[in-house]
């Protein structure tokens, strides 16, 4: 083993398949993303399902999200339908009660978590995409394209994001999520890109990314290929971010009704809660559905990604 | 062979890029077939951006660098492939010469997507074979197994093999031996003198004088981005003549000699040197020009 | 004062098991001694050093006694540990170099470092200042960030804080190794001045490189695979080894003047046991070209003349290197 690397003391099964070649000092490799392949999926799924907040966030996110593909199939009314009695309490009939224009508030609540998902998805896929093309490629080449980036990326950080979304929104007149999904994609990407980018400074003075350089591979195939794997764990753990982080911004433009108006989601609804005073009126069955639906996928996720952090890392596990 | 003329390197510091530094400064030589040249200097001394620019892994900033007569600065595509299948570096740290998530061999099969795409399994697997074998590796015991499982010393006899995939005739060994212990060290050094047997140049960067007199017939000293003094192994060790060459000399510890004894043979006064360099911050600006190495005798040059 | 080491066995913990790092070590260093421990990676020398002040969380301490003049040292208990180190032993951590804090200036650094000791830095801070100025450091470098210090000056630094309150003990990790060739030498040499002015009694110096501590320990411990090899006087050693390792490792060392043309040497073929589930008997065995059958059966650390103690069946019949 080499002479210089410090050891790590406690050992965790870093994915080696073959316990014979065990010498001390142990296994110098402690970052995330240093375990290999094969063995780094069933040790992964090993600690994952041993992970309590891991998997009680991604088990709160996966049942609202069965609910967001299924929901409006248990329901027989529309959500803008104007179906029943105005504000009635949750019944057999309605189980989620109704809105004080008649709406059944769980076909909305369903519904809302689809458009809901939606913006997460693609607006945080959007954001990730960018984030992560202007990462790499300002981490990977430096010189003025990094400083290029860098400059864009500044200036996108700090537009006050809300007051240009609401401003867009205001004139663009966004008629579908996908739009606004769009637009928050849009927005939000410059802290991705700039954690992108330092990692990949550090992990560019490698020196098997010099290896790759001299055995005749071009700069997209090594950031591919040979820089991005190595920081998965890391563009994973982002995304879930970016998508949380793109759930809320697009709850909160629907809540101050610049979204969408002819669909439903969550923020929405609670727009229409809040203007039609649910509170004074004591119907808490139109603003808690919803506000509970944000805060499970967004609070799920983020409870999702600290277990994430522990299980990539074995400096954080618990031994 | 190689061709190393009047190179410099310098890079931009400073708030907004207004200082120089200087890295390499006016360096000049050349490295035959079957050939072990080394450059020997401590750390600071530019020795490891020489080879990178041998490597084309950092640019030139004046001065030209040629192989066979070709200058390498405008090489790019195929051209640049061509110059990569002649020339190859081996760096020093195993671990992270290998990336992490891969098997070790993967850094064999991306020299097989670029330069042996053409191949049968067969034929690339006898080739391997064949590579591991002349670094006395055991393919059985290498090739599915993930970095971390081996040891530094099979890691850098991999690397060295890989090279030897493409037949080059000149290897950049950048401090390949520096981490690996003192009992393998020596295996992978006699390795390369083996292969410097068979026609094979090697320009060997060192900070560690005894491995470069073991196994180097020409030597280097480089101090500061500039040769202080060069030539013959034989010459430089026997006769040193510059001060510097001569207080890195008496600084090494030796097995059978104490220091005392060596800085008496060789003249020199390593304290007052170690001090003189630490109250002297400034790294010599680039109005100081390097000497110019003259020839002392017969292939010795020193800059006085 | 003297320090008596008795069986110390030190195991790191794992999922696999026990990694064995030090295992029945016993030695002694006399008063105004420097021991140099040599070994490869993964030898235990480390870990040796390390276990004497107890300096790492993640050990397990599992038998042995050590003895520092004439008191017995807690090294299993961190907290009882604590009242001895840095006054009775004290240690420069292998990388100390780059542990220091790159935000805190020396001076803050050095006052922190003492008041956490309970130590008022008022009290000790004309000595720490005089022997900065020992050492070829400006008292000025008190004001400076480690950035702008260089790797030899660094180490100063951090050699002058470790021995501050003249501990009986020192135990320098490493301590030359990411250094150049001539600040290697300025610093060894300061090792051997800190002896002498008595700012130490004794010094226990690890490193892998077995010339350095040729050029200045008064002994030289080799260790192999968590057990110790061979202890003797550095001459001894270097000139007249009787472990079959500690000469082949000797043999394998370039020494300047010898030069590959002209003799060919050869390492070490093998690699060292793994340390979680070592073979029974002597660890070297796999890689020892003297071995027989009786090296199954584990050979004690024997002294084979006053002074020198070799763990080998064939040392009173092994040549001389």
């Amino acid at each position: 083993m080499a002479v210089s690397k410090p050891g790590t003391g406690v050992v965790t099964a870093a994915g080696a398949p073959a316990p014979a070649e065990a010498t001390a000092p142990i296994s110098p490799q402690g970052a995330p993303a240093a375990a290999p392949v094969g063995a780094r999926r069933s040790e992964f799924l090993y600690f994952a399902l041993r992970n309590w907040k891991f998997v009680a966030g991604l088990g709160v996110v996966l049942f609202l999200f069965a609910l967001a593909i299924f929901g409006p199939m248990l329901t027989p009314y529309e959500p803008l339908e104007f179906s029943g009695p105005t504000d009635q309490a949750p019944s057999s009939d309605y189980w989620f009660g109704t809105t004080s224009f008649g709406q059944d508030v769980f076909s909305q609540f369903v519904h809302g978590l689809r458009a809901t998902f939606l913006v997460g998805l693609v607006g945080g896929g959007i954001a990730w995409l960018i984030g992560a093309t202007v990462g790499f490629t300002a981490g990977y080449r430096s010189g003025w394209l990094d400083d290029v980036l860098n400059m864009i990326t500044n200036v996108v950080l700090v537009i006050p994001t809300l007051a240009i979304l609401i401003i867009v929104a205001a004139y663009v007149n966004v008629h579908s999520y996908l739009t606004e999904a769009i637009l928050v994609g849009l927005t939000s990407w410059p802290w991705a890109a700039r954690a992108v980018r330092a990692q990949t400074f550090s992990l560019k003075t490698r020196e098997f990314v010099d290896i790759a350089r001299i055995s005749g591979r071009r700069t997209r195939q090594i950031i591919a290929k040979e820089i991005a794997p190595n920081m998965s764990s890391y563009l994973l753990m982002m995304f879930i971010l970016l998508f949380g982080g793109a759930i809320l911004i697009g709850a909160s433009l629907d809540f101050l009704g610049l979204g969408p108006s002819e669909s439903m989601s969550l923020g929405l609804m609670m727009n229409n809660a809040f203007l039609s005073s649910a509170l004074l009126l004591g119907s808490w069955w139109w603003f808690i559905p919803p506000g509970v639906g944000i805060i499970g996928i967004v609070g799920g996720l983020y409870v999702m990604n600290v277990g994430l952090d522990e299980i990539f890392n074995p400096k954080l596990r618990e031994m | 062979m190689l061709e190393v003329d009047t190179c410099c390197k310098s890079y931009r510091t400073g708030a907004f890029g207004s200082g120089e530094l200087l890295a390499v400064r006016d360096v000049s030589f050349a490295v035959s077939p079957g050939e072990v040249v080394s450059l020997i200097g401590e750390s600071g001394s530019g020795k490891s951006t020489i080879g990178k620019m041998i490597l084309r892994l950092v640019p030139t900033t004046r001065g030209s660098i040629t192989f066979d007569g070709l200058d390498i600065s405008g090489m790019s595509g195929r051209k640049l492939k061509e110059y990569y299948g002649d020339v190859q570096g081996v760096f020093q740290d195993p671990f992270s010469s290998y990336n992490p998530i891969f098997k070790a061999s993967h850094v064999f099969t991306m020299l097989r997507k670029e330069y042996f795409a053409g191949l049968s399994s067969a034929e690339w697997n006898v080739k391997l074979e064949r590579s591991l074998e002349a670094v006395s590796l055991n393919p059985g015991d290498v090739l599915n197994k993930y970095p971390h499982q081996l040891s530094g010393g099979q890691l850098q006899r991999m690397l060295i093999a890989r090279a030897l995939l493409l037949q080059i005739r000149l290897l950049v060994a950048d401090e390949i031996i520096s981490m690996l212990d003192a009992s393998t060290r020596i295996d992978v050094l006699n390795l390369l003198g083996d292969l410097k047997g068979r026609g094979l140049g090697v320009l060997f960067i060192t900070h560690d004088l005894s491995l470069g007199n073991y196994i180097s017939e020409r030597t280097m000293i480089l101090r500061r981005g500039t040769i202080v003094e060069m030539g013959a192994t034989e010459k430089v060790f026997g006769n040193p003549l510059h001060p510097y060459t001569k207080m890195l000399i008496a600084s090494v510890p030796h097995l059978h000699k104490k220091w005392d004894q060596i800085e008496r043979e060789v003249g020199a006064s390593v304290r007052e040197h170690v001090l003189r360099e630490e109250t002297t911050d400034e790294p010599a600006d680039e109005d100081e020009g390097a000497l110019p190495l003259r020839q002392v005798e017969q292939d010795h040059y020193v800059a006085l | 004062m003297s320090l008596r080491v008795d069986d110390l066995t030190v195991y790191y913990q794992s999922l696999r098991g026990d990694v064995k790092a030090v295992d029945g070590a016993t030695f002694q260093i006399a008063d105004g001694e420097i021991m140099g421990v040599a070994g490869e990676s993964g030898c235990g020398k480390s870990t040796l050093g390390k276990s004497l002040i107890r300096f790492d969380a993640r050990m397990r301490y599992v038998k042995g006694t050590v003895e520092l003049d004439g008191r017995k040292l807690p090294v299993w208990d961190d907290s009882k540990m604590n009242p001895f180190r840095f006054k009775d032993v004290s240690i420069i951590p292998q990388y100390a170099l780059s542990a220091l804090n790159p935000t805190r200036q020396i001076g803050t650094m050095a006052t922190e470092l003492l008041r956490a000791r309970r130590i008022e830095p008022d009290t000790v801070l004309p000595e720490f200042k005089r022997r900065l100025k020992l050492v070829g450091l400006n008292h000025d470098v008190l004001d400076r960030f480690p950035i702008e210090l260089s790797g030899g000056m660094k180490q100063r630094v951090v050699m002058v804080l470790s021995s501050l309150l003249d501990p009986s003990l020192l135990i320098a990790d490493e301590v030359t190794s990411a250094l150049d060739v001539s600040t290697q030498r300025a610093v060894s040499e300061l090792l051997v001045e800190f002896r002498d002015r008595g700012f130490v009694k004794s010094m226990i110096v690890i490193t892998h490189d077995l010339s350095v501590l040729y050029q200045i320990a008064d002994t030289i411990l080799v260790m192999y695979a968590g057990k110790l090899a061979e202890k003797a006087p550095a001459e001894t050693v270097v000139n007249s080894p009787r472990h079959p390792y500690t000469q082949l490792l000797l043999s394998s060392l370039p020494e300047v003047g010898v030069r590959y043309a002209e003799k060919r040497l050869s390492g070490i073929p093998g690699r060292p046991p793994p340390l979680i589930d070592p073979p029974t008997g002597c660890r070297f065995k796999t890689r020892c070209p003297l071995a027989f059958a009786r090296c199954d059966e584990e050979p004690p650390f024997a002294s084979l003349e006053p002074g020198h103690m070799a763990a080998c069946w064939k040392a009173e019949k092994a040549e001389a290197a």
